[in-house]
């Protein structure tokens, strides 16, 4: 028998609503393995454990009263501290905003909390969202369960590791440019970053907004499509929200590929790229070959750019949206503001930022400002036509194209971070789905000396349904998702 | 050898105008660290763009307008509640003249 902490979302509720167990005692199941494990792995930047038992509590209440529960029902959730929580510190990993205790909350937060979701936390990540490692956060790394000397991925770095752990049952990450899969590949959960516009942004902390997308990790593919299906729909406070109709993704969860065409360009296993990442990925795309779906290497040429293309668009408007850090409405405020405005802000932002906030700041004000605009802000923005277009040649040939999620496996903490473009070159394979757009997800597919491998699987705009099928269809037949750390 | 793109003085030009302030180290490291990546940057100049249209983002929604109808605000006692500094219903500024 599974222990609470391990089952996975839908058990849990399947659980609570026969009245088999107690929404609290499945809550507080997690919070044991919360305190029993967080010093070695520092998931979290702020707990809520007595709201989330008080919610909990409710819930038994509602359901001993026989009154309709949703569909999360007492389900223990995990947040990025990107993402504003009403009345709960909302750091982003970051001094600057280290006190900040958002007025109101992200439209899916008042989604989970209308489904009976519980909100047990919100989780550390890379500051302001920048990095792949985790380690840029002003609160400290996350450390990767799989070997506690490595980086758990980034930048929802604490939202992966703590559904690794059971530390939480399920998460939400925040993905500009991998930030979801990233993590999920590292420490060897499901994580889909979704159509850009299918989920709303408002209420999450702008980092690049045309690029960036809220989306669910989770111990397997069917609680992360449980969860797509309560977070997904049109909000009409979000300008970029996609006017889709609401869909139970976890219908669209059938064991089969058959006839499925799978492209696998080759632009995915570039230079950098490990041979067990290459052979343990190109495994898993065989295994789909015998499952019924024909496989076809193909090339996208213009995948070759997209990295640099992708970095010159993110700071650029990294560098403008983070200018409403000045230090007066909310943030980082010196402690003596002597000299003119201008001077104080500077020193306000020098304090309050890290040095890769700063960086991608100061670069994108570059690449934005008088004479430069063209040879760089510009020049992205038609190359990332460029890698649209091509995509969308492919996808007339191909149902999903595939390739690793990360180039190499988990790196150790501090080996990459005095080096920031070593660092940016961890993001070469997942950049290109925002580019596009695309929803894309990351399924474990094995381990090299004990570190997990993951997958990417990525379909055009809006089909959803296509990822998560490959997705569900590979893990049924594999047992990846059976293997747990040996951290305890 | 690689390209200079970029010389301290520079730098410390954009940095001014992002209203960051570096000390004297990391106006060098920054330098250092911002002619490499631009150098890496340098890889689309050679990309074809003649003719193509931009991408600001995905999707292809323009003017997104909802009805003008009055909805709850914050109070100000809310809205002032994360200013670091503030006096009665203000938040207060450093000398703007």
């Amino acid at each position: 028998m599974p222990e609470l902490h391990e089952l996975t979302a839908r058990e849990t509720i399947r659980k609570i609503r026969g009245n088999e167990v107690a929404a609290q005692e499945c809550v507080e199941a997690v919070f044991e393995r919360i305190h029993k494990l967080e010093n070695k792995i520092n998931a979290y930047v702020t707990l809520t454990e007595e709201q989330a038992l008080k919610k909990a509590k409710e819930i038994d209440t509602k359901i001993s009263k026989g009154k309709q529960v949703g569909k999360l029902t007492g389900i223990s959730i995990a947040i990025k501290d990107a993402i504003c929580t009403k009345g709960i510190t909302t750091t982003c990993s970051s001094r600057m905003l280290q006190n900040f205790v958002p007025p109101y909350d992200a439209e899916v937060i008042e989604r989970i909390k209308q489904e009976d979701g519980i909100i047990i936390g919100k989780t550390n990540m890379d500051e302001f969202a920048m990095g792949s490692s985790t380690e840029t956060s002003y609160f400290g790394p996350t450390r990767n369960p799989w070997d506690t000397s490595r980086v758990p991925g980034g930048s929802s770095g604490g939202s992966a590791a703590c559904i690794t752990t059971d530390e939480a049952t399920l998460s939400l990450g925040t993905d500009t440019g991998g930030s979801i899969r990233c993590p999920a590949s590292y420490c060897s959960v499901v994580g889909l970053k979704p159509t850009y516009g299918l989920v709303s942004r408002y209420g999450l902390i702008a980092y690049a907004n045309s690029l960036e997308q809220i989306g669910p990790m989770a111990k397997d593919v069917t609680d992360c499509a449980l969860f797509l299906s309560v977070i997904a729909g049109h909000d009409s406070k979000d300008g970029t929200s996609v006017d889709a109709a609401p869909k139970d993704y976890t219908e669209y969860l059938k064991d089969s590929v058959e006839g499925f065409r799978v492209g696998v360009p080759r632009e995915f296993f570039g230079e950098g790229t490990s041979e067990d990442v290459e052979k343990q990925v190109w495994n898993g795309i065989h295994r789909l070959e015998e499952l019924g779906a024909t496989i076809e290497e193909t090339s996208l040429p213009t995948l070759e750019h997209s990295l640099a293309t992708y970095y010159i668009i993110a700071m650029s408007e990294a560098s403008s949206n983070l200018a409403r850090y000045d230090g007066l409405r909310y943030g980082y405020r010196v402690d003596k503001d002597e000299g003119d405005w201008a001077t104080v802000y500077s020193q306000d932002r020098r304090a309050g930022f890290g040095a890769e906030v700063r960086r991608r700041i100061i670069l994108g004000t570059y690449a934005l400002s008088a004479g430069y605009y063209n040879k760089y802000y510009m020049k992205a923005l038609k190359v990332r036509t460029l890698i649209r277009n091509n995509f969308e040649q492919a996808y007339k040939k191909f149902d999903v194209l595939i390739g690793p999620t990360m180039p190499f496996p988990p790196f150790k903490i501090g080996e990459k971070i005095e080096d920031p473009l070593a660092l940016y070159m961890s993001d070469v394979d997942t950049v290109s789905a925002n580019l596009a757009g695309l929803p894309a997800i990351s399924v474990p597919c094995g381990f090299t000396d004990g570190l997990p491998i993951g997958m990417q699987i990525l379909a055009p705009p809006l089909r959803e349904d296509l990822v998560l099928q490959t997705a569900y269809t590979f893990e049924q037949n594999t047992g990846y998702r059976n293997r747990k750390p040996a951290v305890n | 050898m690689k390209t200079q793109h970029l010389s301290k003085k520079e730098v410390e030009h954009v940095a001014w105008l992002a209203h960051i302030e570096l000390s004297d180290q990391e106006k060098a490291l920054f330098t250092e660290q911002f002619n490499e990546i631009l150098d890496y940057f340098k890889k689309i100049d050679m990309v074809d763009t003649e003719g193509v249209e931009p991408t600001y983002h995905v999707l292809d929604l323009t003017n997104v307008h909802r009805k003008d109808e009055t909805k709850p605000s914050l109070s100000t006692e809310e809205a002032l509640k994360n200013a670091p500094r503030k006096e009665k219903k203000f938040i207060k500024a450093p000398r703007i003249v």
